[in-house]
C-alpha cells in the first residue's frame, strides 16, 4: 500500500512489520517521532511487544542486548550524542554477536550543541563490528529495516540502518508499505542458536583469555582473538549473504537491485560522484545539469558502508577519470572516512592497471549547513576540470 | 510469618560449583552460594564486571549452574529489564531475574540504570554485594567505602567522606522490599530472599561482604569481622517492607539486649582502619549511639 509519510514513520512501520518484540529507547532529536510512533503501536495493541522507556541510551542498548540474548527480536533507535553515549554497548552487542537492528537518524555531534544533520555520529561508530546501511529515501528506510533483520539474524551481527535527520526523518514522501504476509514470508521468526533459559544454563560473555582454553570435556574453546577474528571474517562474508537477501527481497517484493551500491548514470560516466545517504539524490540533480553541458558524470550511492564493498566499488569505478567523494563527516586530522576507504579499495584492486581514477574529496553539510545544489554543480564541474586540492575541500565555508 | 531457616533446613542443592576463583575467605562466596539456593533453579542472573565475574570463572568454564548474562559495568539493571521484557513476551512467568553487582557497580557507575529500573517497577531482585571498595581492581575507594578506610587511592589519609546510604536511596523509590544483609548472617539473607520473591516491582538487597585482602584481616576471620560490624551497631540488618522499616535477625536482638560492642573492636579488627585516631573512633561511636537511641526509643 502506498502512503505519504515521513522517514521516521517509514522506519517505525518497518519495525512493526518485522514483529520486533522488545523495543527500548531514550528520546533524542531527530529520532523521537520514530520511537514515539512505536510506543503508540504498542500501547494501541497493534504490536505485540514490550516498550521500555529507559533512562539513557546506554540502557536502551543494554535492554536490547539482554533481550536479544534471551531470544527476543529487539530494536532501538538514536541520534548523535545518544549514539556516542551508547558506544560501549555498541561494541558489546557486536562482540556478543547479537542480531539487533538500530536506526541511526543522523545528526551532528557536540560540542558545540547542534541538532541538525550530518553523519559524524554513525561514521564515528565505523569500527565497532556493526553492519552499516545508509538510506537515500523513505522506501529505502522501510525496506532496509526489513532486510536488516533478515541479514542480522542470518549472520548474527547487529545492523545500523542510518538515514539523514530532518532531510529524511521529518520530510514526507510517498512510499510503499509492504504487505504483512510478504514480510512474514521474507523474514522467518527469530530462532537464535542459544537463548538464556534455566533448562540449558550458560554463562555468556565471561572473561575470555588471550589464548584458547580447554572446556571440561577437554575440547578447545576459542580464545578472545578467535572470537574477534570470526566477527571480522563473518562480517566480510555477510556481503555475499546481503546479496542473497537482496535477491530474495526482489523476488518477493518486486523491487531492489544492487545490494551495495546505487549507481545513477555511471555506465558511460568519466567522472563519478560518490556519497552516503540523501545527498546522493541531490547529486543526481547536479549530474543531470552537468550532463546537459556535455560532461559525462554519474553518481553512486554507497548503501553498505560496513562491511565495505571494496571489490564492487573498485569494479564500478575502474577506468573512470575521476571519483569525487562528498561526505557529511570526516576523520579529523585527515579526510573523509569514506574517501579513505574508497581510495584504499581502488589501490588494492586497480594499482598498476592504469585504470586508477583520480580521487577528490568534498566535505559538505556539516552541522546541517545547507547544501545548495548549485554548490554541488560547481564543485563537481570543477573536479572534472582538474584536481581542486590534495586536501578535502569544505563546501560553503565562510572564513 | 514463615519459619526461620536453619543450617539443617537449608536446601542441599548447590548452584555454585566448588572451587571458584574467589579469594580465600571471600564473603561473597558465602552470600552468593546461599543466595542462589534461595533463588532456586528457575533463575536468570545478570552480572556486571566485579569480583563475581572472577568468582564465576574463565571461558569456557563457569562455576555457576544458572544461566547468566555478563553485561557492561553501568548497565546491570537495564539488562535485567531486557530479560524481563523478553520473558514477558515469551509468556514465561515462572522465571526469577536476579542481578548481582558490587558496590562500585551499584552505588557509583550503575546507580542511574538501577534507579531507572526501580522507577519503572521492573520485577526483579537486585543484589548489591558491598565489600566497600573496588576490590577487583585492587582496592580503590567507592561510594560505599566507609569514612576512615585506607584504600589504594586514599593511601595515607583514608577516605574522607561518609559511606553512601544506597538502601535509603532505593527505599526512596517506594520499593516493595529493601533489605540490608550480611555475608556473616547467610540464613537471614536466605529468608529475606524467600520472603520477597513474590512481591511486585524491584526488590533491593544490600549485602555487607567482608573482604580479606581489601579490609586487611586474616582470611579465617571473615565471619567474625562481619558479625562485629553488626554487633557494634555499625552495620544494621533490616528490611523495609512497603515502607515499613524493621531490624531483623541479630540487629533485632541487639535492641532487646540494649548493649552494643564498642565500635573500636570492629575498627581494630582490620588494617584498613589503622590510621583512625581515638577521636575519630569516638565520633563514630557517638553516631552509632545516636542511631541506636532512636531504635531503642521506637522499641519502647
Amino acid at each position: 500500500m502506498h502512503i505519504i509519510e515521513n522517514g521516521n514513520v517509514a522506519a517505525a512501520l518497518g519495525v512493526k512489520l518485522c514483529h520486533a518484540n522488545v523495543i527500548a529507547a531514550y528520546p533524542i532529536t531527530p529520532q523521537t517521532p520514530l520511537t514515539e510512533k512505536l510506543s503508540e503501536y504498542v500501547e494501541a495493541g497493534e504490536m505485540k511487544a514490550e516498550y521500555i522507556p529507559v533512562e539513557s541510551e546506554h540502557s536502551a542498548l543494554a535492554v536490547c542486548i539482554a533481550a536479544s540474548s534471551a531470544g527476543a527480536r529487539s530494536f532501538t533507535a538514536t541520534s548523535a550524542n545518544g549514539l556516542l553515549y551508547m558506544h560501549e554497548q555498541v561494541q558489546w552487542a557486536a562482540g556478543a554477536r547479537l542480531p539487533l537492528v538500530m536506526c541511526v537518524v543522523n545528526r551532528a555531534v557536540g560540542a558545540p550543541w547542534n541538532v541538525w544533520n550530518d553523519q559524524q555520529d554513525s561514521i564515528s561508530q565505523r569500527d565497532t563490528g556493526w553492519i552499516q546501511m545508509y538510506c537515500s529515501d523513505h522506501q529505502q528506510i522501510i525496506d532496509s529495516v526489513i532486510k536488516a533483520y533478515w541479514l542480522a539474524e542470518k549472520v548474527s551481527i547487529p545492523i545500523m540502518v542510518c538515514y539523514d535527520g530532518y532531510i529524511l526523518s521529518h520530510t514526507y514522501m510517498p512510499f510503499d508499505v509492504p504487505d504483512q504476509e510478504k514480510v512474514d514470508k521474507f523474514l522467518p521468526p527469530f530462532r537464535p542458536d542459544y537463548a538464556l533459559n534455566p533448562e540449558t544454563p550458560a554463562n555468556l560473555n565471561t572473561v575470555t583469555l588471550p589464548d584458547v582454553r580447554m572446556d571440561v570435556k577437554g575440547e578447545l574453546a576459542h580464545g578472545y582473538m578467535e572470537i574477534r577474528y570470526l566477527l571480522h571474517e563473518e562480517m566480510r562474508t555477510s556481503l555475499a549473504v546481503a546479496a542473497e537477501g537482496e535477491k530474495r527481497f526482489a523476488d518477493i517484493f518486486g523491487r531492489g537491485g544492487d545490494p551495495y551500491l546505487e549507481p545513477y548514470l555511471c555506465d558511460d560516466a568519466q567522472y563519478v560522484a560518490v556519497g552516503l545517504g540523501s545527498m546522493t539524490y541531490q547529486l543526481r540533480v547536479a549530474v543531470d545539469t552537468l550532463r546537459k553541458e556535455g560532461i559525462k558524470v554519474g553518481v553512486m550511492g554507497v548503501r553498505f558502508y560496513r562491511p565495505f564493498p571494496d571489490e564492487a566499488i573498485a569494479k564500478a569505478l575502474k577506468g573512470k577519470k575521476g571519483v569525487i567523494v562528498y561526505e557529511k563527516a570526516l576523520s579529523y586530522g585527515y579526510e573523509g572516512a569514506l574517501v579513505s576507504d574508497l581510495k584504499s579499495a581502488l589501490y588494492e584492486y586497480l594499482a598498476g592497471t592504469g585504470k586508477l581514477p583520480v580521487v577528490q574529496n568534498f566535505i559538505a553539510g556539516i552541522g546541517g549547513r545547507d547544501i545548495k545544489t548549485d554548490d554541488l554543480i560547481q564543485t563537481l564541474r570543477a573536479a572534472t576540470q582538474g584536481r581542486v586540492s590534495i586536501q578535502p575541500v569544505w563546501i560553503g565555508l565562510k572564513l | 510469618m514463615q519459619a526461620k531457616t536453619t543450617i539443617l533446613s537449608l536446601p542441599t542443592e548447590e548452584f555454585v560449583h566448588p572451587g571458584t576463583r574467589a579469594c580465600t575467605g571471600c564473603g561473597l562466596a558465602i552470600a552468593y552460594r546461599v543466595g542462589l539456593k534461595a533463588l532456586g533453579k528457575d533463575t536468570i542472573l545478570v552480572v556486571p564486571p566485579s569480583c563475581l565475574t572472577v568468582l564465576q570463572g574463565l571461558f569456557p568454564i563457569a562455576s555457576t549452574k544458572l544461566p547468566c548474562l555478563n553485561v557492561t559495568f553501568a548497565s546491570t539493571a537495564a539488562a535485567a529489564s531486557g530479560i524481563l521484557a523478553t520473558l514477558k513476551v515469551q509468556g514465561k512467568d515462572n522465571i526469577q531475574v536476579a542481578a548481582w553487582a558490587g558496590d562500585g557497580g551499584t552505588s557509583d557507575i550503575g546507580l542511574q540504570a538501577l534507579s531507572g529500573a526501580a522507577e519503572r517497577g521492573e520485577n526483579f531482585i537486585y543484589f548489591c554485594y558491598d565489600n566497600e571498595g573496588y576490590m577487583n581492581t585492587g582496592v580503590q575507594r567507592s561510594g560505599t567505602t566507609p569514612i576512615g578506610a585506607v584504600t589504594a587511592n586514599t593511601p595515607f589519609k583514608g577516605k574522607l567522606q561518609q559511606k553512601k546510604d544506597v538502601p535509603a536511596i532505593m527505599a526512596a523509590h517506594n520499593l516493595s522490599y529493601v533489605a540490608a544483609c550480611s555475608a556473616a548472617y547467610p540464613l537471614d539473607l536466605f529468608d529475606k530472599i524467600k520472603k520477597c520473591m513474590d512481591m511486585p516491582g524491584t526488590k533491593y538487597f544490600h549485602i555487607h561482604i567482608p573482604c580479606p585482602p581489601g579490609w586487611g584481616y586474616d582470611a579465617r576471620y571473615g565471619i567474625k569481622v562481619g558479625r562485629l560490624a553488626v554487633e557494634t551497631g555499625y552495620y544494621d540488618l533490616y528490611e523495609i517492607v512497603n515502607g515499613e522499616f524493621k531490624l531483623t535477625a541479630a540487629s533485632e536482638k541487639l535492641v532487646e539486649k540494649r548493649k552494643l560492642v564498642p565500635v573500636r573492636e570492629y575498627f581494630r579488627s582490620q588494617s584498613r582502619f589503622k590510621i583512625l585516631t581515638d577521636e575519630q573512633i569516638a565520633a563514630t561511636q557517638s553516631q552509632i549511639d545516636a542511631k541506636w537511641a532512636k531504635y531503642y526509643k521506637k522499641d519502647e
